[in-house]
């Protein structure tokens, strides 16, 4: 149970809540975990659910409060709507800024500056943490180039030119990426970024952690009654979840790149884990995907600190926090969207 | 022209103006709603007075409760708890009754007088709806408050009057726009009901840019 800013969150699984007065109860297995005021809250999520009551439903219904069902991987399962017109303000804000090029602009840079200081402190962390095992001045040298993209971004409202300045950003970062691999060298190496089919095992490892986090952040998006579909950096199309990549562009450093070094350099994935196919795609074994997963799901319980709200909540909860705080960037109550920092 | 009533405001709406606008905004544009102890209080001392177009005649007194109200030109509608009607030959004709009256608003409050403006400003707005409505002038009309078991009289000024219209006028304004606004947040903020929804601690910490900037 975790309250970020007004929105309770449900993390344990199989829980079951109802209404007793004035109050949200938090049962499992009819052991009462805790309770408290309603009107405490703007939502309430929860992840592997073991029910709601009828009535409680009503209750956050009438009082406009946002009850996400989500699944206990964190997949979007359902969400309880009242006849407010509060999620129509939101969608509509979130359309209109979306058909400004400015506007866009405005919101892409901060998920593009995140993307590129995220990257810069991965290279920064590991020179500082293994200045024996890569060649330190070329870290130091990418991680100032990083620094000189970031403050380019920082006065941008250009959308293709954000785009250029990320992707070169990009490309020197990835330059770097084979040498954070520690261990196991014969097996995981890193040339340069490949999907669809991807052509290597750290290809196949990261594609997977995106698309694990894709779905964490189309979900949270989702939770606070944001339109996935609808972005500022990446441009509608049909079926692709473009605001939820645009988020996902600050996380991925921290979230899905960090955890795949992890795992290689930490030898918790193995040549056996992989099968190759005969047209060059490798693809993770039954057995490895499970094992991956299992590991991605563990590490959403660490808890760590919000560098902007200064409130501790687990990796799990990262996306929901970004997706809340675009939520009240577009209705106007800070005056920038702050994205996720991670030094 | 006719007028939309969809963009008609709730008068009750103008003590959570005046108490701050954000707090007014977040109720009435966003539809967020917090029930704390107070406002459920506050419900409680209403229904007495909640009962619909009843009329009760007392000597050369008209009593009439839970009246529907609005102003055309506040674009606003409510409900007063009470309505006094006194015979008066200064007054107006009422339909269904005989003689002129001259109509007293009574607003029930929980609690005190309080220091803040907001009770007399809603108070005022009905006043106006009335004057609107009965095409008469109200002097005067009060404030029962539960806590002292006391009227207390308000004289309605043209100053006043004035500044419950400017007040209109911004939540119009504001609503037309589906704005939210940014206050100074303060003191008052402990007492608000909303303070879980409004997060004033996001409008007064540091600028995005200057965290953002720590990362470079
Ligand atoms: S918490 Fe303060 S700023 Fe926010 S609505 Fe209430 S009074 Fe206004």
């Amino acid at each position: 149970m975790k309250k970020l800013l007004n929105t309770l969150f449900i993390t344990t699984p199989d829980i079951y809540l109802s209404l007793k007065g004035e109050n949200v109860v938090i049962t499992h297995e009819n052991q009462q975990l805790g309770r408290f005021p309603l009107h405490n809250f703007e939502a309430i999520c929860t992840f592997g659910y073991a029910g709601a009551s009828p009535k409680l439903m009503y209750a956050c219904a009438e009082k406009n409060i946002n009850l996400t069902f989500l699944s206990r991987s964190g997949r979007f399962l359902a969400r309880v709507v009242g006849e407010s017109k509060g999620n129509v303000i939101l969608r509509k804000t979130q359309y209109r800024l979306s058909e400004n090029e400015v506007e866009s602009a405005k919101i892409a840079r901060n998920f593009i500056f995140a993307k590129i200081a995220n990257q810069k402190w991965i290279l920064e962390r590991m020179a500082r943490d293994y200045p024996l095992r890569i060649d330190v001045p070329m870290f130091k040298q990418v991680s100032s180039e990083l620094t000189t993209a970031m403050k380019a971004i920082l006065v941008t409202e250009d959308l293709e030119r954000l785009r250029g300045l990320e992707g070169q950003a990009a490309t020197a970062y990835f330059k770097l990426f084979d040498q954070m691999i520690l261990q196991q060298k014969d097996i995981f190496y890193f040339r340069n970024r490949n999907r669809r089919p991807p052509t290597d095992n750290v290809n196949a490892l990261l594609s997977l952690a995106y698309t694990l986090l894709a779905s964490d952040v189309t979900s949270a998006l989702e939770t606070v009654g944001l339109d996935a579909y609808v972005g500022y950096l990446h441009r509608d199309r049909p079926g692709r979840a473009s605001l939820a990549l645009d988020v996902m562009e600050e996380l991925r450093g921290v979230m899905a790149d960090r955890f795949v070094l992890k795992m290689i350099n930490k030898k918790m994935m193995q040549s056996t884990d992989f099968v190759q196919k005969e047209n060059g795609a490798v693809l993770l074994t039954d057995d490895g995907r499970r094992k991956f997963i299992k590991a991605w799901q563990e590490r959403k319980q660490e808890s760590l600190t919000h560098p902007y709200l200064n409130e501790k909540i687990n990796w799990g909860l990262v996306p929901h926090a970004q997706a809340i705080l675009l939520a009240r960037y577009l209705r106007g109550d800070i005056e920038e969207y702050p994205p996720f920092l991670w030094k | 022209m006719v007028n939309d009533d969809v963009d008609y405001l709730m008068l009750s709406g103008i003590q959570h103006f005046r108490f701050c606008s954000r707090q007014w905004a977040l109720i009435h544009i966003e539809q967020q709603w917090a029930e704390n102890v107070l406002t459920i209080e506050g419900q409680h001392v209403h229904e007495k007075a909640d009962q619909p177009f009843l009329r009760e005649k007392r000597g050369n007194k008209l009593i009439v409760r839970a009246m529907p109200i609005r102003s055309h030109s506040l674009k606003t509608n409510g409900i007063c708890d009470v309505v006094e009607f006194y015979e008066h030959k200064d007054g107006v004709p009422i339909h269904g009754e005989t003689g002129t009256y001259l109509p007293i608003p009574v607003e029930y409050k929980r609690g005190k007088p309080k220091r803040g403006q907001e009770d007399v400003v809603q108070l005022v707005a009905q006043v106006m709806c009335l004057e609107e409505m009965l095409l008469c002038d109200i002097p005067a009309a009060y404030l029962f408050y539960d806590e002292i078991k006391r009227r207390v009289k308000v004289d309605i000024t043209d100053e006043m009057r004035n500044e419950v219209q400017s007040m209109f006028k911004q939540m119009h304004h504001y609503f037309d726009r589906r704005h939210t606004p940014k206050v100074k947040t303060g003191k008052h903020c402990v007492s608000c009901s909303l303070q879980n929804l409004c997060m004033p601690e996001l409008m007064s910490s540091t600028t995005v840019r200057s965290y953002m900037e720590r990362y470079l």
